[in-house]
Order: C-alpha cells, then sequence, then structure tokens
C-alpha cells in the first residue's frame, strides 16, 4: 500500500497562502487570548481550591451553585467531568486573598456546603465515605476490635494501619469508586462484620466521595509559573544551539520561530475553548515543541542532503522537492502520532484532557508550521543574504536566474 | 557475515531477556496472578496513580534567627546585670522584619570597655558591633552565621518531620528539602489521603519547658499583671493555661506568672509514652536524659514547696507544687483523649520543630481516582498502539513486522529501565510512553520510506536497505537527540509531573535508538541473508 508517490508540489510557491492561514489563526488566537485576559490557568499556577467529587446520584448542580454562591467563596466554578452519566464534578475556588487561613478553610466549607445541600445529617458522626486511612486507623486503635492493643501500641498501629487501609483503599475505593453502598459492605473479612456494625454508630455514609483535592498556595503557584516558563525557554534554547550546530545559524532560528508559532497558536486554541493550563499541559506543550521540532528537523536534514546533489538548482525547488521526498513520511507519522493521541483524548480521561486536547491540536499545527513556516522563514532568509552580499553580481548576470549554491557550507557537515 | 548476524541476534535475545525479568523480577508461581503480582510490586506507582498526599511545608526560618538572637540578647542582659554594669535597654528593636538585630542604649561610657570584652565573651564573632554614639550600640547576627542558622533550621525540621511521619506508621513517606523555593520541605504520604491529621501531628511546634510558677491562677491577663501592681518582676511572664483558645476568648480562664527560663527543654527528653495514672486518667509520662535529669533534680531540690509549671508551646498544662526532688521522670496529665495523648507522646519524642511552619500546597488524589487514571491511561496506551501496530502491518507489510516488534521492545526495555531505576510511573508519565510509540513509529516511518525509495530508484532490495538505514539514521539522530537534549533541561528545571515526563521520554528514547535502528537492521539482514542467491529476491515493504 501507498499513499504518497513522487509527488511534486509547489510548497514554497504557497506561501502567500501559508502566510494568510498562519495570520488568521494567530489573530483568531490572539483576540481569544485578549479577550480572556490571557490564557486560562490552572490551580497549579494560581493557587486556590480544586476539589474532584463523585456524586452516587444525579448531581444537584444548580443547588450546589446558588450555595456556593451564597458562601462568597470568590469566582466558584462548577464543571461535569468524566464520562456522560458519571455524576462527577470539579468545584474549582480560585484564590482571592493570600490569607493561609482562607486557603485552608476553602476545603472545608465547600464541603460543609455539600453536606448542607444534599441534607446530610452527620449528629457528630464522622463521614466513612470521605474519612481517610490514618483518621480510620485511629478510630480502629480506639475500638480495638481485634484486641491488638494488648501487644503493644505500635504493633497495633500497624496492623489497624494494613486494615484500615485494605477496607478503604481497597474496598471502598477501587471496588465501589469510594462510595460504599452500606456499611455491610465492610464485612467481608473474618471479624469484620463487627467492624461494620460499630462503623454503623461512629460513621454515616454521605451520597458522595471526594477523589481529589489541592489546595495550592500562590505563592507555589508563581513558584511553579516561573519554572515551567524556565524549563521551556532553556529546552528551547538547547534545541536552537544543537541545530544551529548540526545544519546553520538559520536553521535553528527558523525551526524555533516554527515552534514559537505552534505554541502561540494552540495557546490561543486552549484560550479559545477555555480549557485550563496546569502543570500537565505544561508537559503537553513541551511535547508538542518536540514533535513540532521533529517535523522540521527531518525535512532540513533532507534539504541539506539535497544541496551537493542538486547543486545547480535553486534553493527555493530544492527545498520543494526535499519537502516532497518526505512528504509520505510526514503525513504517515503525523498520522499515526495523532491516531494515539486521538486515543488519549477520547479514552483518556479527565485528567489526561488538557494533556490530549493541546497534543492533538499541536500535531496539526506542528506539522503545517514545518512545511509552511519554518522551510519559506529559512528560504526567503538565504535569498536576502545572498541578494545582498552579491547585489553587483546578481545585477551582471541578470536574465538568468541566480544560480548559486546556497549553504555551501552545509556540504561539510552531516555526511 | 553470518557470524556477525548471529553474534547480534545472541546479544539482542540476551538484552530483551534481562530486560524482561527486570520486569518480572523471578515471580512466585507460573500463574498469570504471580506475574502479574510480580509485575505490579516493581514498578512504583506516582501519587498521582495509587492515591495519596503531597504536601510543601513552608519553614519560617527567621524564627530560628529571632530564638537564636533572643538567647543571645538574654545571657548578655544577664552578664551586664551580674558585672553591675548600668544601661537602660538591650531590645530587639524589630524583631519581625530585622531578627539579626539587637540594640543598647543608655550605656555609661565608662564601663564601655568592659561591655565589649562581655560582647566578645557572650555573642563572638557571629555577631558585628556597631558604636552609635552616646552608649547606643546596635549588634548585627552575621549574614553567614544567620544563613547558618535557617539552614540548620531547614534540616533540623526535614528530621523532625521524617520522625513524626515515620511514627505514624505511613509506608514510604518522602520528605525532602524542595528545590522550588527557599527553605520549603516536601512531604509525600503515599496512600494517606486525610491529610488534615498528618498536619495536626506534624504541625505541633511542641515546645516542652518546665518553669518556675510564681502566681496564678488568674482570670485574666490583666489580673495577672494588677496583682504586682502592672510591672511584672525581673525575669517572669504570664502564660495562658491550657483551656485558653485563641485571642477571641482572652479574657476569662486561667492565667499564670512564671519565670521566663526553663532547665530543661523538649530535646532534653529521651522517651515519653501515653499511660494511665492512678485515678485512670490518661496522662503522658516522660524520661530526660542522664544531663538534663540532673539539671531538673537540682533544680527541683531548690525550690521545694514552689510551684512548678509544665508549660507545651507557651500554655500552661500543669501547675503543681513541688512536693520532692524530681530527677528523670515525669507526667503530663490533663484531659487528654487516648488520641490525643498518643500524639502527645509521638510529639514529645520527635523533637521540636526550630521553627513554625506553614503549609503552601496540599494536594490529595484518592486511591478510585488513581485507579481509573490508570485504567483509563493503560487502555488509551493499548488502544493508540494497537491502532499504530496495525496500521504498519498493512501499509508496510513484512516489514510492518519489524516496526511492530521494535516497539513491543521499545515498551520492554523502557519498563525495564523504570523497574530498574526505581523511577516513578506518574500519570504524565504514561503520556510520555505514548509519545515514545510515536516516535518509534516514527523512525521505523522514515527508514521503510527511505528504502522504497531507493528500490523505486532502481536500487537492488541490499543496497535499498543499507542507504534506507544509513541515510534515515541520520535524520533519526538529529530528531532524537534534540528530544533529549530538551528532556534533558526539563528534568533539570522541571519538578513533579514534568520531570516524570522527562524521564520516561528520554529512556524510551534511548530504547528506540537501540530497537528501531540496530533490531531492526539486524531482523532485516536476517531477512534478506535467507534469499541470498534466489534471483529477484524482494522485500515485503508493501
Amino acid at each position: 500500500m501507498e499513499f504518497f508517490r513522487e509527488t511534486d508540489i509547489d510548497f514554497l510557491g504557497k506561501k502567500w497562502y501559508f502566510l494568510t492561514v498562519t495570520m488568521v489563526l494567530f489573530v483568531i488566537g490572539m483576540v481569544a487570548l485578549a479577550i480572556h485576559h490571557g490564557p486560562v490557568m490552572g490551580t497549579d499556577f494560581t493557587g486556590g481550591t480544586e476539589m474532584d467529587i463523585k456524586f452516587s446520584q444525579t448531581v444537584p448542580t444548580a443547588k450546589i451553585r446558588s450555595a456556593l454562591g451564597a458562601a462568597k467563596l470568590g469566582q466558584v466554578t462548577i464543571e461535569p467531568v468524566g464520562r456522560a452519566g458519571s455524576d462527577e464534578i470539579l468545584i474549582s475556588s480560585p484564590l482571592s486573598s493570600l490569607n493561609q487561613a482562607d486557603l485552608e478553610k476553602s476545603k472545608d466549607d465547600i464541603l460543609g456546603i455539600l453536606y448542607g445541600v444534599l441534607d446530610v445529617n452527620a449528629q457528630g458522626k464522622q463521614d466513612l465515605n470521605n474519612v481517610g486511612v490514618s483518621s480510620f486507623t485511629a478510630w480502629l486503635m480506639q475500638k480495638d476490635p481485634y484486641g491488638y492493643i494488648g501487644l503493644g501500641e505500635q504493633a497495633a498501629q500497624t496492623r489497624y494501619q494494613a486494615l484500615a487501609t485494605e477496607l478503604l483503599s481497597t474496598r471502598r475505593d477501587k471496588q465501589y469508586g469510594g462510595l460504599l453502598p452500606s456499611f455491610n459492605a465492610l464485612a467481608v473479612a473474618p471479624g469484620s462484620p463487627q467492624i461494620a456494625q460499630q462503623a454503623s454508630q461512629s460513621f454515616f455514609l454521605a451520597p458522595f466521595s471526594v477523589r481529589s483535592t489541592s489546595i495550592i498556595g500562590p505563592q507555589v503557584g508563581s513558584q511553579l509559573r516561573g519554572q515551567a516558563l524556565r524549563a521551556v525557554l532553556y529546552s528551547l534554547a538547547a534545541m536552537l544551539i544543537y541545530i544551529a550546530f548540526r545544519f546553520e545559524f538559520i536553521y535553528g532560528l527558523a525551526a524555533v520561530v516554527a515552534v514559537f508559532h505552534d505554541v502561540l497558536i494552540t495557546l490561543g486554541m486552549f484560550a479559545l475553548v477555555r480549557l485550563p493550563i496546569d502543570l500537565t499541559v505544561v508537559a503537553a506543550f513541551l511535547t508538542l515543541i518536540g514533535y513540532s521540532m521533529n517535523d522540521t528537523i527531518v525535512v532540513f536534514d533532507r534539504v541539506r542532503e539535497n544541496l551537493p546533489i542538486m547543486r545547480r538548482d535553486r534553493l527555493p525547488n530544492i527545498v520543494n522537492r526535499s519537502i516532497n521526498q518526505t512528504l509520505s513520511r510526514t503525513v504517515l507519522t503525523s498520522g499515526l502520532t495523532f491516531l494515539s493521541v486521538l486515543a488519549l483524548l477520547v479514552l483518556g480521561g479527565q485528567a489526561l484532557r488538557g494533556f490530549s486536547f493541546c497534543m492533538t491540536f499541536g500535531i496539526l499545527v506542528g506539522t503545517y508550521s514545518s512545511i509552511a513556516v519554518a522551510a519559506p522563514m529559512m528560504v526567503a532568509y538565504i535569498e536576502w543574504r545572498n541578494r545582498r552580499q552579491r547585489p553587483l553580481r546578481a545585477a551582471a548576470l541578470s536574465g538568468s536566474r541566480s544560480a548559486a549554491p546556497v549553504g555551501r557550507k552545509l556540504e561539510k557537515v552531516g555526511r | 557475515m553470518k557470524k556477525i548476524l548471529l553474534w547480534k541476534s545472541v546479544f539482542i535475545v540476551v538484552v530483551v531477556v534481562i530486560c524482561i525479568l527486570a520486569v518480572t523480577g523471578i515471580p512466585n508461581g507460573l500463574g498469570w496472578s504471580a506475574w502479574k503480582q510480580s509485575i505490579v510490586s516493581r514498578v512504583h506507582l506516582g501519587l498521582d496513580l495509587q492515591g495519596g498526599t503531597h504536601l510543601i511545608l513552608q519553614v519560617h526560618a527567621d524564627d530560628a534567627v529571632r530564638a537564636e538572637t533572643s538567647q543571645a540578647m538574654q545571657r548578655l542582659r544577664s552578664d551586664l546585670t551580674s558585672h553591675g554594669i548600668a544601661f537602660a535597654a538591650l531590645v530587639q528593636p524589630d524583631p519581625q522584619g530585622q531578627p539579626q538585630r539587637l540594640q543598647l542604649t543608655g550605656l555609661d561610657e565608662r564601663h564601655a570597655g568592659d561591655f565589649n570584652n562581655l560582647v566578645q565573651t557572650d555573642l563572638g564573632s557571629d555577631y558585628t558591633v556597631t558604636h552609635a554614639g552616646n552608649g547606643a550600640y546596635t549588634m548585627d547576627l552575621n549574614s553567614a552565621a544567620a544563613a547558618q542558622i535557617r539552614s540548620r533550621a531547614l534540616t533540623q525540621s526535614i528530621e523532625t518531620i521524617s520522625n513524626r511521619i515515620d511514627a505514624l506508621g505511613v509506608t514510604q513517606p518522602t520528605v525532602q528539602a524542595h528545590g522550588l523555593g527557599a527553605y520549603q520541605i516536601l512531604v509525600q504520604l503515599p496512600g494517606i489521603t486525610d491529610s488534615a491529621r498528618v498536619k495536626e501531628v506534624m504541625q505541633e511546634t511542641a515546645q516542652l519547658q518546665f518553669r518556675l510558677g510564681m502566681a496564678g491562677p488568674f482570670p485574666s491577663a490583666a489580673a495577672a499583671r494588677a496583682q504586682y501592681g502592672g510591672i511584672l518582676p525581673e525575669d517572669s511572664v504570664i502564660l495562658p493555661g491550657k483551656n485558653i483558645g485563641g485571642a477571641s476568648n482572652s479574657t476569662s480562664g486561667e492565667w499564670y506568672v512564671v519565670s521566663r527560663s526553663s532547665p530543661v527543654s523538649g530535646s532534653d527528653l529521651r522517651d515519653a509514652q501515653p499511660g494511665v495514672d492512678q485515678s485512670g486518667r490518661i496522662d503522658v509520662n516522660f524520661t530526660l536524659t542522664t544531663a538534663a535529669g540532673r539539671r531538673f533534680g537540682n533544680f527541683t531540690a531548690a525550690h521545694i514547696n514552689q510551684p512548678l509549671a509544665v508549660v507545651l508551646d507557651n500554655k500552661v498544662q500543669e501547675y503543681a507544687t513541688i512536693q520532692q526532688r524530681i530527677d528523670d521522670q515525669g507526667q503530663i496529665t490533663g484531659s487528654f483523649s487516648q488520641q490525643q495523648a498518643n500524639d502527645l507522646a509521638l510529639i514529645l519524642r520527635s523533637g521540636a520543630l526550630p521553627a513554625s511552619i506553614s503549609y503552601i500546597d496540599d494536594e490529595s488524589v484518592g486511591p478510585s481516582l488513581g485507579a481509573d487514571s490508570i485504567r483509563e491511561g493503560v487502555l488509551a496506551a493499548l488502544v493508540g498502539f494497537l491502532l499504530v501496530a496495525g496500521f504498519m502491518l498493512v501499509y508496510y507489510h513484512g516489514a510492518g513486522i519489524n516496526a511492530v516488534v521494535a516497539l513491543v521492545l521499545n515498551l520492554v526495555i523502557l519498563m525495564a529501565f523504570m523497574a530498574v531505576t526505581n523511577a516513578t510511573l506518574t500519570l504524565p508519565g504514561i503520556a510520555g510512553i505514548i509519545l515514545t510509540i510515536g516516535m518509534a513509529v516514527d523512525a521505523n516511518v522514515l527508514i521503510f520510506e527511505r528504502i522504497r525509495e531507493e528500490m523505486r530508484h532502481g536500487k537492488s532490495v541490499p543496497a535499498s536497505v543499507d542507504i534506507g538505514f544509513r541515510q534515515a539514521f541520520i535524520t533519526i539522530l538529529d530528531t532524537h537527540v534534540t528530544t533529549i537534549v530538551s528532556a534533558v533541561f526539563l528534568f533539570l528545571f522541571g519538578t513533579g509531573p514534568i520531570k516524570g515526563f522527562a524521564v520516561t521520554l528520554i529512556a524510551g528514547l534511548l530504547a528506540n535508538l537501540f530497537t528501531a535502528v540496530y533490531i531492526s537492521r539486524v531482523i532485516f539482514d536476517y531477512v534478506l541473508m535467507r534469499q541470498q542467491g534466489v534471483r529477484g529476491a524482494k522485500l515485503s515493504i508493501g
């Protein structure tokens, strides 16, 4: 099977179309960024509270929203997560103050509001669906259903901790997704009916469970933001140096500009669909950078190889031919990578959503930019340089198009 | 030719077998569950996949500097007094903004020489003394000495917090300096999702002191002061009792006047255990170190029939009359629950924090979310892999088998690397694996397309294979080195998810250079060798 055979498309001749497309994408992205005052930053970078909560019934979203609104927790957002019908929401409360105590309190406030909305009457009991291993261990130590305390405190602690882990993590969280249907679900191990019995007196079962919580201070947020930016810039600089060393400076520059193009347009898309940027998304941007760079290098590598072979030809022809020769590979690889990130987008779940969106879109832009941005830019610069370096000779040779072999020093490297 | 190929094959088989063993270990049985168990025990899952808590603490290191200068101030003050050198005031002028500074005013200039000598003995060379004239002096702790105190506060906090967490029985906790900000500590607790209780235990500063009681109890701090006509005696201080909460209800309850100094402190404790006293109340029994026990014995012997205040974190826990000499054993009683007594004993055992801490990042992931993430991530990776492998077989026919073998081995080597280096598999790590698959396919596509191109130009099959691999290798090397270089920077400058991503990417790409270029070439050579002599040898490459 073969999709492309000996294509001969004049890519460089279409550079004005490309420029138009790029400008349109760019303007859309920039307008989206401007309207929303920059990309939407996730809690990782802004600080704030974020809770992922799974309900055992349909989520009373409207009630929760109004209750949270009344509680003055700042600009709280509620969005459904997971697949349709999973009854799972993400509550995010951005940070309105730098106060440590506010930060700590917001989590308890949200939980309190949820208990209120769902008419849960705690009566001083603990919530078995949201109790953690260490608190449950403490409860077991107090009740001492197996009489382990007689073995010494340390030994009892170890044994009850193992039991708590077994009962909560395995039974409750993994088997029932964090939501125990009844206290009897605990009564599966020998002796544990007794525990289930005692638990029903000290605990209640809330109709929801907190799957993850993050409370991030603004200080950490800004540190992470600065660090992510540094990591990206350093790795771009390292790529620029490597390509400049292996090819020529303009090649490195063109590749880096193409990558910036991809990052800016993808950032614009994130702003357009209001997806927040968190640390995982930064990892995706880095992959996108690597991937786009990859595509550009494959084309440039072919140009480097073709330069001595086609030395009598004009540079645009050489580049066109190189792109055509690698077109089959470019489309195949992009297509296949696209397939796997599409699988990630569809099946990868909530936690990887920003990541997969970035990759799915980024692969399209990245592939486009190596052909439509990096190659034309490199050609335009070298042609401009040649015109400037030899204006007199070019004038003398008017009529015959400049056939000067360009980028001659490339012949020395890489072969 | 044949012999070289044989050796290459042997080398590949050995590498692959070692990698498989590294992933699976030596399982207990032959059943699938035994293998699965063995694999699961060797792959370290990150907190986002197994559930757990991730905390970042800020150590307020200035506290330690403040404590140091405050102690120096006490030393200097009592020495000045005992030498009969008069002065107006000796204070920390700005304890919050400039914890390193002490200020003395109103010194009789005739004693300047004596004062300088005392400063030398009491403060040593760690302080810079500036004479502002008119009997005023400022004493600043050198920045080098202050920096040393701060970094010691960090290491000591890390040690103390590790001790407390160890005693909580968390398996495989991480407590280390966090590279991102100054004086921050990263704490990771796999399997613990209720950070609240852990935080309670960690945050207690547990400054245990035994001070001489002077008067009390009083209903309010003001009443206590009024007892002394508004001016407290030298070296005494008013402290609240244990039932006084925050500042809100500070008007009622018990207040005591106690001495400033304490003969022993939390670091003099050898052991502390919860226990039960004669009347059945839960208490905490402690034992002092030998030296501190002697000191405490002398102190109690000298103050028989005087009250003793047991002070924990600047709150008077107990106020009782010293009946007899107490050496190295004592109790703290109060209305403790069993849990509170356990926690208090634990905190006392693990020592006091040198500086206060606050939490600036607290993230927890429940095990159910982690399990879902693994399932979804693995499913996505599997589907992605099958789609890619299926396409390669359809598009490249026989050569597609090479690509699939290379892909599978790439994953095996990657997993082996993760198992051997104890690298942690995180969610972005799974994404890194999916991208490794993408790059691995790219390498294969580059090679195969090149071989096809050469064959189209009329080259013989062996020559096409040779040129294809040689030319594609240059490109593959460039793309891989570029990505690895940037991944190294991500590893160096990234934290958490970015680091995990970088590790899997680097390992995956290195493995790819071996599988896509070396192993794939050997398979091609083997196929070609079998066709040697056959006229019109063909390559199944679609």
